[in-house]
């Protein structure tokens, strides 16, 4: 059931106020989620003054100078640093993204961290995805064939290598899924954006048998059609795809094969 | 009994009681779910073999994932090609150090290794007739030498992520069993020197874990975070090598670390050596194409050793571009931006988000930054764990094996040529994988681990999670990584590097006084960042002795007092030692297989190495 206030033990409160460096000219306010598993506390939000002339211009590299001058014990992801392996995601400043990609310089006013929406938080800035992952799973992410393989490439026409733009760049930060208010109301039933354009990625890939078996998979009313055309992934994905269009793809094929 | 960091003589204990261990017992685990460890986990899964995964990320986030260019290998789809021109090319590019019979067994199984990877899913870019396209590297040409070859397959820029999704997707067809988060602490080594398996502690609850298994195979990435500026992810620590350290092994071939040429300056975000395959080309504040002088015939396509090397002259002389005189340009803005588009896209987004550069229109700021460690754990073709013992060069370590960037097969010998490093992953992920299935029986017993088995690793953990001195890891680990960027650079003399050594013994001797903050056993990343620094101070502290002691100029290796190779002194791999009680390093050498695998091809004899 949808539950329309936070439970007691989840309300976020007002957290620390942490002491601004000495002398810098050129700060920049952080308001970050905290939440310790340890401590039974309720979750709080920290306040950090962090000194731009000494820390990149990314927000990664904030976090960072908070966690290497401040405080150690602040916990997130990260790992590429350059927008390719999607473990620093979270909600910055109301929007789902990547830490590492996205620029102080285009937040206004105090910069609100957030872990991404609607997941079980794991600490601080920690999200647990074991269900976002499972869904990537269940759409069978391999290429399918009947056809004995030939001794060399399986050979695709650069047209339909081109149908694959837009899709095999996804990185499975989960921004478009945990910006979903569908995804929030049927994270166990609805596959989400994420899983549903890799799902499309597959059943158009020129060299895969298996789109039948494929769109079978989503024939549900949960699966696929809980889409409702919201558009928040589109917006959120940093970066740049649009897994609403192959969802809305994957309705059109379903439609298709129901008329022959 | 084991010590105790804490003091008081007792067993590593949580609130007072030891800290619990959860066995597990399986045929093989894998440690790191890169490129070869996943290639390694699909190979043994297939072969009936009970695998375990264990990764401290989840797998599409191993560094494989940022790998742009492509992976060589000599299909000849877009002119004629051979593998003994690509064989020929990596002993060229190794400087004579690789093993020539391990680079035959790499380039001739090149071409089967991409054709699987196709079969997989691979999302290539496309030739007009429909073949995976392949576009020209640093260093990889036709008929030993003579011209550029097109030997490198792509999925435009994002080939290392096309690959890695891909091959995780074939992990999940094989129901291959993955521990995500999972950082593995130790080798479990046995009285004989065999490897029993590994303790590896749960990030999201904090449990500690035995798995004990009849194949260890370290597949754990290099250590580019000992510098201060790489292209590698923060989670590059070179957590294997630094276990096989701990374990009483040597290291292999660590002077050698690879700058690549244009890494985006500041950020030290890789820009793709395949913007120059695809015809972009370098310049000084003069507006030179500085290469052709220092490549004639290969220019910007030379050895990336060879236009790291350039372009620090260059900006030594006073010709470097920008406020400061301290970086180069690279010119990508005279391609079709069609081209730029199709072929290019992820390094195009790269320098709009990190330099502000519209490729298109401007150059973009590059400096050699730190890339690669052909140096690691030393191993045959099959992937064994290989040290000098009782005179034999080649004994293998049971139980024992390591892959990819962790290892030294030694294919990359001292200077690796731009996607090889890809093929490297999939060809002994493969080789590896065969091997367990020739030498092991699938559930087969296996001896009960002795009672303490493991108790090192926790009496470890507890030390450091306890840890309550003065300075906070961040802190040691930037001194670290300024001694090893300031010491041990592109160019290197005998003073910078005997000073470097003082400076990283000092870096190392303040360790002792290192402060963790978080006392959590869940999630506890400041507990994880200072177990990955002492796996990094090690290797930071091998690194420079094996600098220090390497008098000649190989490959990545450039010693401004001794300009030259010498082949008959140096001709050999360095094997490094660090003692666990005095962290002193000791070295020894092992002979460079002068010889190949098969009649098919004859050694390659050395020669001088002009590009």
């Amino acid at each position: 059931m949808v539950e329309f206030t936070l439970p007691k033990n989840s309300r976020v409160t007002d957290g620390k106020v942490w002491p601004a460096p000495v002398g810098a000219a050129n700060t920049r306010e952080f308001r970050v989620y905290r939440w310790n598993p340890d401590d039974g506390k309720n979750p709080h939000v920290d306040t950090f003054t962090v000194d731009l002339d000494d820390c990149g211009p990314m927000v990664l590299d904030a976090l960072l100078w908070i966690k290497n001058k401040i405080d150690p014990t602040l916990t997130f992801r990260r790992s590429c640093r350059e927008g390719i392996c999607g473990s620093c995601a979270m909600n910055i400043d109301g929007v789902n993204t990547l830490a590492c990609t996205k620029d102080l310089g285009e937040i206004k006013g105090p910069v609100k961290v957030n872990p991404l929406p609607h997941q079980p938080v794991v600490k601080d800035l920690v999200p647990d995805l074991t269900n976002f992952f499972a869904q990537h799973a269940l759409v069978q992410p391999w290429l399918q064939t009947d056809t004995v393989a030939p001794e060399k490439e399986w050979t695709q026409s650069r047209e339909d290598r081109e149908k694959l733009d837009g899709l095999y760049e996804c990185i499975l930060c989960a921004c478009c899924s945990t910006s979903c208010p569908e995804y929030w109301w049927n994270p166990d039933r609805y596959l989400g954006p994420a899983a549903l354009l890799h799902a499309y990625r597959w059943v158009i890939d020129s060299r895969d048998e298996a789109s039948g078996e494929r769109l079978d998979l989503l024939e549900d009313p949960f699966r696929l059609y809980r889409c409702v055309t919201i558009m928040n992934c589109s917006k959120a994905c940093p970066k740049s795809l649009n897994p609403a269009k192959a969802i809305a793809e994957l309705k059109k094929l379903m439609i298709e094969r129901q008329k022959t | 009994m084991a010590a105790n960091g804490s003091g008081n003589g007792a067993v590593p204990a949580v609130n007072g009681r030891a800290y619990p261990l959860e066995d597990h017992t399986c045929d093989v685990v894998v440690v790191g779910a890169g490129g070869a460890g996943l290639r390694a986990v699909v190979g043994c899964s297939e072969a009936g073999l009970r695998t375990v995964c264990l990764t401290k990320v989840f797998p599409t986030r191993s560094h494989t994932v940022a790998a742009q260019g492509g992976i060589s290998a000599a299909l000849g789809n877009m002119g004629p090609d051979d593998w003994r021109w690509h064989m020929y090319d990596t002993v060229k590019g190794s400087d004579w150090l690789g093993d020539q019979d391990a680079i035959e067994y790499l380039c001739r199984n090149a071409p089967a290794a991409v054709y699987e990877l196709e079969h997989w899913g691979v999302p290539f870019s496309r030739t007009e007739e429909g073949k995976i396209y392949q576009r020209p590297f640093g260093g990889m040409t036709t008929n030993y030498g003579q011209g550029i070859a097109q030997r490198t397959c792509a999925a435009a820029d994002r080939t290392g992520h096309a690959m890695l999704h891909t091959l995780y997707g074939a992990a999940l067809k094989h129901s291959a069993e993955f521990y995500v988060e999972y950082f593995v602490l130790d080798l479990i080594m046995d009285s004989e020197g065999a490897c029993r398996g590994v303790v590896a502690l749960n990030l999201d609850d904090g449990t500690l874990h035995r798995f004990r298994s009849q194949m260890t195979i370290l597949a754990t990435g290099g250590y580019g975070r000992a510098y201060y500026s790489c292209t590698g992810a923060h989670t590059q620590t070179g957590d294997g090598n630094a276990m096989v350290l701990r374990a009483g092994l040597p290291l292999q071939d660590m002077e050698f670390v690879q700058f690549h040429p244009t890494g985006i300056y500041g950020s030290g975000c890789l820009i793709t050596e395949g913007s120059r395959g695809e015809g972009g080309y370098l310049v000084n504040s003069e507006g030179e194409r500085f290469m052709e002088r220092y490549a004639p015939s290969a220019k910007d396509l030379a050895s990336r050793d060879v236009v790291s090397r350039a372009m620090t002259i260059e900006i030594r002389e006073g010709r470097g571009v920008g406020k400061s005189k301290d970086h180069i340009f690279l010119h990508l803005d005279h391609l079709d931006p069609k081209i730029l588009a199709e072929r290019l896209p992820g390094i195009s987004e790269s320098a709009k988000i990190f330099a502000g550069v519209d490729v298109t229109k401007e150059p973009i700021p590059v400096l050699p930054t730190v890339h690669y460690n052909m140096g690691g754990i030393a191993t045959n073709y099959h992937g064994e764990v290989l040290v000098k013992k009782d005179g034999n060069p080649d004994h293998v370590v049971p139980g024992l094996m390591a892959l990819g960037e962790a290892a030294c097969v030694s294919v990359h010998g001292a200077n690796r040529l731009g996607s090889n490093s890809l093929i490297d992953l999939v060809v002994f992920g493969r080789a590896a994988a065969l091997r367990c299935a020739d030498v092991l029986e699938a559930g087969a017993n296996q001896p009960t681990l002795a009672k303490d088995a493991g108790d090192f690793a926790l009496a470890r953990l507890d030390r450091f999670r306890n840890a309550s001195g003065s300075t906070p890891t961040s802190e040691l680990r930037t001194n670290m990584q300024r001694v090893m960027q300031n010491n041990c650079a592109v160019f290197r003399t005998g003073e910078v590097l005997s000073e470097g050594v003082k400076l990283i013994d000092e870096v190392l001797a303040s360790a002792a006084d290192v402060k963790v903050s978080d006392r959590s056993l869940i999630w506890n990343t400041d507990l994880v960042e200072t177990l990955e620094f002492d796996n990094l101070i090690a290797q930071a502290v091998v690194t420079m002795n094996s600098a220090a002691n390497r008098t000649e100029s190989r490959g990545a290796h450039a010693r401004e007092d001794f300009p030259d190779r010498d082949d008959k002194q140096w001709m050999k791999h360095t094997q490094a030692w660090l003692d666990p009680e005095t962290r002193k390093v000791t070295i020894d050498y092992r002979p460079v297989h002068t010889y190949t695998m098969t009649n098919e091809i004859s050694y390659i004899e050395p020669k001088a190495r002009v590009y």
